[in-house]
């Protein structure tokens, strides 16, 4: 293969790493915003459970910027289409998102009830509806979108903002919900003590079940889906100009890739594997190694994805030919190869860095330490 | 169809408000980080508890800043793709990338560091708390860096050559994307008048904690603390305003008729207008009071250089727009025919114009048939909103002067101790702490409004950047932000004013236990 497909491909893997990243970290803060009111029945427990996270959320926040950052420098036509296209939800996406900041360092600065309850509340939406925002934005690109281009790349959606809320879209919007729930209670399990270690607990073993049936199910309506065949035209090292190829819509085709290579069988295998795992360390009472089962459950429900779509990104449903693929939507060889210098050399920086943090501020987080701690939120 | 125009005028409207909303956080977390950092050493050094609490009562006051600049700065993240798409696929492969680095290399510096920083007081040896202050410092004046790298990429395009095939702008060499001394020269005006800011936010509120006889000890120090860090920043802030304006005169020509309002091409050297009556329809000012012969010199640093005037600068664009003409056809082609050589070497004769072609398809949607009304108005449209541009620039002169002043007034009161006897002083210093943030707004008037109308300068007109969105949704998204925006400004200016007036007491008391 030559250089430029290849970088395409690597930038491709880059974007699986940074989603899954994104689902794992923000999910788990978002899994625990969401369940806050349930975790912590008092405002006492309430606080402890979020000083579990309260030094960590803004830093895991930043693979969702980076996941911005770098798909507009990675695969800018994807960035302009995407996310003007889906003008609406987006805005309903950031606009629940931006209540969290505020939501956690604003609530416990002064001592009145209702205050404090309303920043709960915007906790709790601010948890679920970007999670199941981020799932029916993924269902959608798996059933394509109704965009097309003009002569000179200006793109156009045609569909309503209704129908991105169709029911498939949501299927795949209550199981990101619901892999995040897992994520945040093996979190609070890790960092908590008695009541809240026990209600996280029975939440996780209910939200890893309900994730794995929305998976199947899922599965079996993709199966039935139209999938996007590539029939001609797009060369993997060619310029990335998403005018001049063909493509067909094929019943079933997400499946294609699975067929023509079974051992990708293995990526929604891991799926299962991993969460029932993970539903049985929690069960009992283990859950570090909990957490890391339900991330590699994320690991391949976006590999899933990946795996049934590839070489697709963005198919549309109203134009096919124009859907943008990996071969056609991304930067040119110059930019990939320098992002990806830039990758090397700091992902590692920051995995570092980031491990150190949690490990200083390791431990378990009580209703009592909370109390007597002027620093804590 | 879609109302094009309205849609491109709202996307602007909401991208300014959401903009400038965002700095109003920005650079009071540059400043503060740095003399939080700065007080924090002195306790580490000489082991003076006063200044951990200090830190800590700063500290909490920039927590509750930060969290706005956060949950504003996520939303215009991705507010260049739902807003400004085509812009986004047309530049997305040079300008996405200063962004991208700047989530890599600072966000996550700053984000991870700053929770360690309020949260680990009790949990790492001084030392070690000391260096995470300084990484958050750190951290946020590299997201400044990078982002205006990436501002700067539109304010004079540097590395990067438009590509016919893929229609788009191609990065061309890394190293003069970041060299750019538009961005450079703007990193540091930008970051150093969020130095000002906190200096003066700092000062004001000691003042007020002095002239009450309350925490005088802290307040004392503190004050001189900033009024230290402010007096030389002031100075560095004037310094390389100074050089933006001269980086503007050659990068930017249209930019400085705004900010000076000079209508017309004199032989050098021109005078300076301190105040001016513009009027954009007659091209003439109404009124002006002038220095005689003191622009020339101010600009370009020397007697007999000549400053284009609008007459000038409108003139050159009328030629560019005739000579870009065969590039956009060229480039039409070649979208059905990439391989079509006749119109790759008709688009390669005239690439260097073509962004001005764009400009005046906007006035001429059939290029062939440009009229000589459709060139006027086009060339009328180069030079950006006069008016505002120059009164923005001269409060944020005379706001930097007044800074300077006042600055240097309390370095000099508190060097001798004799701030809290200087009543008329403190009084004053709370009235200042607007001045920094009516500057820091203005200087970004001038910056993207003189940069009008295009969104990449001379390349990417902005009438063609925006989204295709309906106006419904356009209406719909500009009243939410409005209405989100003001509810969380009100509870922030609250909790604020709640935590100023409360000052720093209980909790420090409780941590001189410890
Ligand atoms: C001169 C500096 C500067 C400028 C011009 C901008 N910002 Fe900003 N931004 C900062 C300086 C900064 C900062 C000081 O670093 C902030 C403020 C609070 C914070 O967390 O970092 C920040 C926060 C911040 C965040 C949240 C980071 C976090 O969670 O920690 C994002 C996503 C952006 N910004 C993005 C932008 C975009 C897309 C801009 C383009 C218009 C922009 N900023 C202009
Ligand atoms: C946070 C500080 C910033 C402020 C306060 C600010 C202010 C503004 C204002 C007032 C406008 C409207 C101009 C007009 O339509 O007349 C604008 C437009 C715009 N700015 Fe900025 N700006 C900021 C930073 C940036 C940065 C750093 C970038 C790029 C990285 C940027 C990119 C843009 C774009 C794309 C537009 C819309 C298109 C246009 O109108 O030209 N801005 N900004
Ligand atoms: C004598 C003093 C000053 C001069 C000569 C000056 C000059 C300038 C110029 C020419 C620009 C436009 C840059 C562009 O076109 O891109 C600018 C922008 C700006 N100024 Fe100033 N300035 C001064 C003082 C200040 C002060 C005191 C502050 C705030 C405390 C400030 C904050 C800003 C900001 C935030 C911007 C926009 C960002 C940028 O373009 O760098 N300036 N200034």
């Amino acid at each position: 293969m030559e250089l430029y497909a290849i970088l395409k491909v690597i930038w491709w893997l880059l974007l699986g790493v940074l989603l899954i990243g994104l689902a794992v970290m923000v999910g788990m803060d978002m899994g625990i915003g969401a369940a806050l009111r349930y975790f912590g029945r008092t405002d006492g427990e309430r606080r402890a459970v979020l000083n579990m996270i309260g030094p960590h959320w803004d830093g895991n926040q930043v693979w969702f910027i980076l996941g911005g950052g770098a798909v507009f420098a990675a695969w800018p036509t994807i960035y302009a289409t995407a996310f003007s296209g889906l003008y609406v939800v987006m805005l309903l996406l950031l606009w629940s998102m931006i209540i969290r900041p505020l939501g956690f360092e604003y609530r416990s600065k002064l001592p009145s009830p209702v205050w404090r309850n309303v920043w709960d509340w915007g906790l709790f939406v601010s948890g679920l509806l970007p999670m199941v925002i981020f799932g029916a934005a993924i269902g959608n690109m798996l059933r394509g979108v109704p965009f097309h281009f003009n002569w000179d790349l200006e793109s156009w959606y045609t569909g309503s903002f209704i129908s991105l809320f169709n029911p498939f879209a949501i299927l795949c919007g209550l199981m990101s919900l619901a892999l995040a729930l897992y994520q945040g209670s093996a979190m609070v399990m890790n960092r908590g003590d008695g009541a809240i270690r026990e209600r996280a607990r029975k939440l996780g073993l209910w939200a890893g079940p309900a994730g794995l049936i929305l998976f199947t199910a899922g599965g079996f309506w993709v199966a039935r889906l139209p999938g996007y065949v590539l029939t001609a035209g797009d060369d993997p090292a060619g310029p990335a100009m998403p005018l001049h190829k063909t493509v067909e819509v094929v019943q079933g085709a997400w499946l294609h890739n699975f067929s023509a290579h079974p051992v990708l069988w293995l990526v929604p295998a891991l799926v299962y594997v991993s969460i029932m795992a993970g539903v049985w360390s929690l069960q009992r009472g283990w859950s570090h190694l909990g957490w890391w089962l339900g991330a590699l459950g994320w690991i391949g429900t976006i590999g899933t994805v990946g795996a049934a779509m590839f070489p697709f990104m963005m198919p549309s449903s109203s134009n096919p030919s124009q859907s943008l693929t990996v071969w056609d939507a991304s930067s040119s060889q110059t930019t990939l190869l320098w992002m990806l210098g830039w990758t090397v050399v700091f992902v590692p920086i920051v995995v570092i860095y980031t491990s150190w943090a949690f490990w200083v501020m390791r431990g378990k987080v009580t209703p009592a330490q909370v109390e007597g701690d002027d620093h804590a939120y | 169809m879609h109302n094009m125009q309205t849609v491109v005028d709202l996307s602007r409207w909401q991208f300014a408000a959401t903009a400038l909303y965002h700095f109003l956080f920005v650079p009071l977390t540059l400043g503060l980080t740095f003399l939080l950092a700065a007080m924090e050493t002195v306790y580490v050094t000489t082991g003076r508890k006063i200044y951990k609490e200090m830190a800590i009562f700063w500290g909490k006051l920039f927590a509750i800043n930060f969290a706005l600049g956060v949950a504003t700065g996520l939303t215009m993240e991705f507010e260049f793709g739902t807003n400004w798409a085509q812009y986004s696929r047309f530049v997305g492969d040079v300008f996405g990338a200063p962004l991208a680095i700047e989530g890599l290399m600072a966000f996550f510096l700053e984000s991870t560091f700053v929770g360690l920083m309020l949260f680990g007081w009790d949990r790492m040896s001084r030392g070690k708390h000391l260096l995470v202050t300084y990484m958050v410092a750190l951290g946020s004046n590299l997201s400044a860096l990078w982002i205006l790298i990436a501002n700067g990429f539109m304010q004079s395009p540097h590395g990067a050559t438009f590509d016919p095939i893929t229609m788009r702008m191609e990065l061309s060499s890394f190293t003069d994307l970041i060299f750019n001394h538009d961005a450079q020269a703007k990193f540091v005006h930008t970051s150093i008048a969020g130095y000002v800011t906190a200096a003066v936010f700092v000062a004001g509120i000691s003042g007020w904690y002095m002239l009450r006889n309350r925490h005088m000890e802290l307040a004392k120090r503190s004050f001189r603390m900033a009024v230290l860090f402010g007096v030389f920043a002031s100075v560095g802030v004037i310094s390389l305003g100074d050089a933006l304006g001269f980086i503007d005169g050659h990068a930017q020509p249209a930019k400085l008729v705004a900010m000076e309002s000079l209508w017309h091409t004199r032989t050098p050297p021109v005078g300076f207008n301190v105040i001016a009556f513009p009027s954009q329809k007659q091209q003439r000012n109404l009124y002006a009071l002038k220095i005689p012969d003191l622009l020339t010199p101010l600009v370009t640093h020397s007697m007999n250089t000549v400053i284009p005037g609008a007459d000038e600068v409108e003139q050159n664009a009328m030629v560019r727009m005739r000579d870009g003409i065969p590039a956009v056809l060229a480039l039409k082609t070649l979208s059905a025919e990439p391989s079509n050589q006749a119109a790759l070497a008709q688009f390669d004769a005239h690439k260097k114009d073509m962004g001005y072609a764009l400009l005046l398809e906007r006035f001429a949607p059939d290029l062939a048939a440009a009229t000589p009304t459709d060139y006027e108005r086009a060339a009328r449209s180069v030079i950006p909103d006069v008016a505002v541009i120059f009164w923005s620039f001269r409060i944020m002169v005379l706001a930097g002067f007044a800074m300077l002043f006042f600055l240097g007034l309390g370095a000099f009161c508190s060097l001798n101790n004799k701030v809290h006897e200087r009543r008329w002083l403190l009084k004053l210093a709370p009235w200042f702490i607007p001045v920094p943030y009516i500057a820091c707004e203005a200087g970004w008037l001038v910056a993207e409004m003189g940069r009008q109308p295009w969104t990449v300068y001379g390349v990417f007109p902005t009438w063609m950047s925006a989204s295709t969105q309906s106006v419904a949704y356009m209406v719909f998204s500009l009243a939410g932000f409005v209405l989100i925006y003001s509810i969380f400004i009100a509870v922030e200016m609250y909790l604020m004013v709640k935590f100023i007036r409360k000052g720093p007491d209980d909790g420090a008391t409780a941590m001189l236990a410890h």
